[in-house]
């Protein structure tokens, strides 16, 4: 009998046939910390007493979280961050770089059929590009740091098949809401999610990222898609290791199978406090907004970028309202200035910051004050996510995103379908 | 032997309660001292929360405890504040393995009536959670083996030491 993706991945990391509820140690491809987890890696490390990491190419630390430092306990932090990557010749991606998962799989630290630890709960976003990646705690990094393996609960999986063809003004971030909307914030809890279908393979792998970068919103281990040619060709561009696709077998047992048509989705909005509190943008389009974000993680690659400047070329963002652009790594940065979308954003009232997660996780640069709503491109709308419990945060695409920054309202992008 | 009784603390929010609402972004970047972040657990849903809390106290909570952020700060600091353990109906899974690999137990039962202020007794070897005070008795879901053999060795990272490496008997 097949095995699903995760199993295989699995199988292929601890050398025994596993299938889903075994317990099995693997051997992990690559692991990474960054800098809101890295302390506690390094702590629990020198706890280990071992005097060597197990492979110096395989780890990298990350400052993206508060980049730049914006006080003395932070600045701290760095420091012994870049203390320990000096003390033991290890990779530092410092300020500027961008956010860790975008520039992990950009640099090509990972490719198709990876087996991959990040000490960070996003880290599911590279099941887009074929690659079994999970977060884990800080402890549970430095033990793989120590001797490059950890253990895994092999899990079950949801089949997740997205037909049709979305419309315009409509995207992946779009699709991903809806599907949290139904399957809830602890509906694949433990669990693997399989994403197929005519409408995942139209999407670029920039958008896919998008998608599996949400999977744990749902309480996921991984959201796993196959390597299509796109894939492979994206990956090729950038990781030097060759890519080791894995499909799911036939006749592969999975938990449950879940089928989308997204053919006349409209724009999705999470509602404060939690992920699935999901509802149609023409629903929220009174909603006042006093802050707008369009970068991390999620949604803030080039073509997120080129979307909202699709929509802001020629606009102004609403007098009442503070739009905050970060592109989600240095190359992105330059890639967008290259085309002239940063000139855009500037012109349009904008205030494009340094790559780096700040205003998502509320450590800087876009605190939000009491009653005051946002709305942002992030995955979390938790309470006091943006550095505020007394303030409302919506999610939404690009599109959405920079729609409502114009109007100074929740807004439907597809308002400005003819310029998408 | 192993059975002891505990206050169980409870908050208003029952589901979904994320490591952002036990330990938030704004303290947990900045703060590298434990005991100093063990006085912010909560404070975002309930600023009065981490004063009431006694050490040997447990816990008690919903579906999907320790949802979101992988922030090990979070099962940190509920030990470092005192908390003997977690009772909730379901676990999300970073924080199920977190914890477990810093010693403190996670206990997956039905939590529907206990209430604040109720006197808990946990009984690990007949698998069974007692509420003293409503005379009430639940059912707890068995420990994975894994994570017993953890919480035995007092944590993965004395169990790494202990072993160099993981010895599991399965």
């Amino acid at each position: 009998m097949g095995k699903t993706i995760a199993e295989n991945i699995l199988s292929n990391h601890c050398g025994l046939d596993v299938r889903a509820g075994d317990i099995a140690i693997c051997d992990v491809d690559f692991c990474f910390g960054q800098d809101g987890t890295s302390s506690i890696i390094i702590d629990s490390f020198k706890k280990l007493g071992v005097n060597k990491v197990f492979d110096k190419e395989k780890f990298r630390m990350v400052i993206d979280h508060s980049a730049p430092s914006p006080n003395i306990g932070v600045s701290e932090i760095h420091k012994k961050m870049r203390e320990f990557a000096r003390d033991f010749d290890l990779g530092l991606y410092d300020i500027g770089c961008g956010v860790c998962h975008q520039i992990i799989p950009q640099h090509g630290h990972v490719t198709c059929g990876d087996l991959v630890l990040g000490a960070d709960s996003h880290t599911c976003t590279y099941g887009a590009i074929n690659v079994f990646s999970t977060g884990v705690g800080s402890t549970d990094l430095a033990i793989t740091l120590a001797c490059g393996k950890n253990w895994f609960r092999v899990p079950e999986t949801i089949k997740v098949i997205v037909k049709g063809r979305l419309p315009a003004g409509v995207y992946s971030k779009d699709i991903i809401l809806r599907i949290i909307k139904d399957i809830g914030a602890n509906g694949a809890t433990y669990k693997s999610i399989e994403f197929y279908g005519e409408a995942i393979s139209a999407l670029s792998v920039d958008a896919r990222l998008t998608i599996s970068n949400m999977a744990v919103e749902m309480g996921a281990k991984a959201g796993l898609m196959e390597a299509d040619n796109n894939v492979l060709k994206w990956v090729a561009g950038r990781s030097k290791r060759e890519p080791r696709p894995v499909r799911a077998g036939l006749g592969a047992r999975y938990a449950a199978v879940k089928q989308y048509d997204i053919s006349n989705l409209s724009p999705q909005v999470a509602k404060p406090h939690t992920v699935d509190n999901v509802s149609n943008v023409e629903e929220l389009v009174s909603t006042k907004i006093d802050q707008a974000y369009l970068g991390t993680c999620t949604n803030g690659r080039l073509e997120d970028m080129e979307i909202a400047a699709k929509i802001l070329k020629r606009n102004k963002v609403h007098p009442d309202v503070k739009f905050v652009i970060a592109p989600a790594s240095r190359e992105i940065f330059i890639e967008a200035s290259k085309k002239g979308l940063i000139d855009i954003f500037i012109e349009s009232g904008c205030v494009v910051v340094g790559p780096g997660c700040g205003p998502c996780v509320g450590t800087h640069n876009g605190v939000l004050a009491d009653e005051e709503v946002a709305i942002s491109t992030a995955n979390r709308n938790f309470k006091g996510r943006m550095g505020n419990p007394n303030s409302f945060i919506y999610l939404a695409s690009p599109a959405t995103v920079a729609a409502s920054a114009i109007k100074g309202k929740i807004a439907d992008p597809r308002e400005y379908r003819k310029r998408l | 032997m192993r059975k002891e009784e505990h206050f169980a603390r409870r908050l208003k929010v029952q589901d979904n309660i994320n490591t952002d609402y036990v330990i938030s972004g704004r303290y947990k970047f900045r703060i590298q001292d434990p005991k100093e972040l063990s006085k912010h657990i909560f404070e975002d849903i309930d600023p009065e929360f981490a004063s009431r809390v006694k050490k040997g106290d447990i816990l008690v909570a919903g579906e999907n405890f320790g949802c979101g952020s992988s922030r090990e700060q979070a099962p940190q600091a509920l030990k470092i504040a005192g908390f003997h353990a977690v009772v909730a109906k379901s676990f999300a899974r970073i924080f199920y393995r977190n914890a477990f690999n810093l010693g403190m137990m996670l206990i997956e039962s039905d939590t529907s009536f206990i209430d604040d202020g109720d006197t808990v007794e946990i009984d690990i070897d007949r698998g069974r959670l007692r509420d003293i005070s409503k005379g009430l008795s639940f059912e707890i879901k068995p420990i994975p083996s894994v994570m017993k053999k953890l919480l035995e060795d007092g944590g993965v990272i004395e169990h790494f030491k202990k072993y160099g490496g993981f010895k599991f008997d399965e």
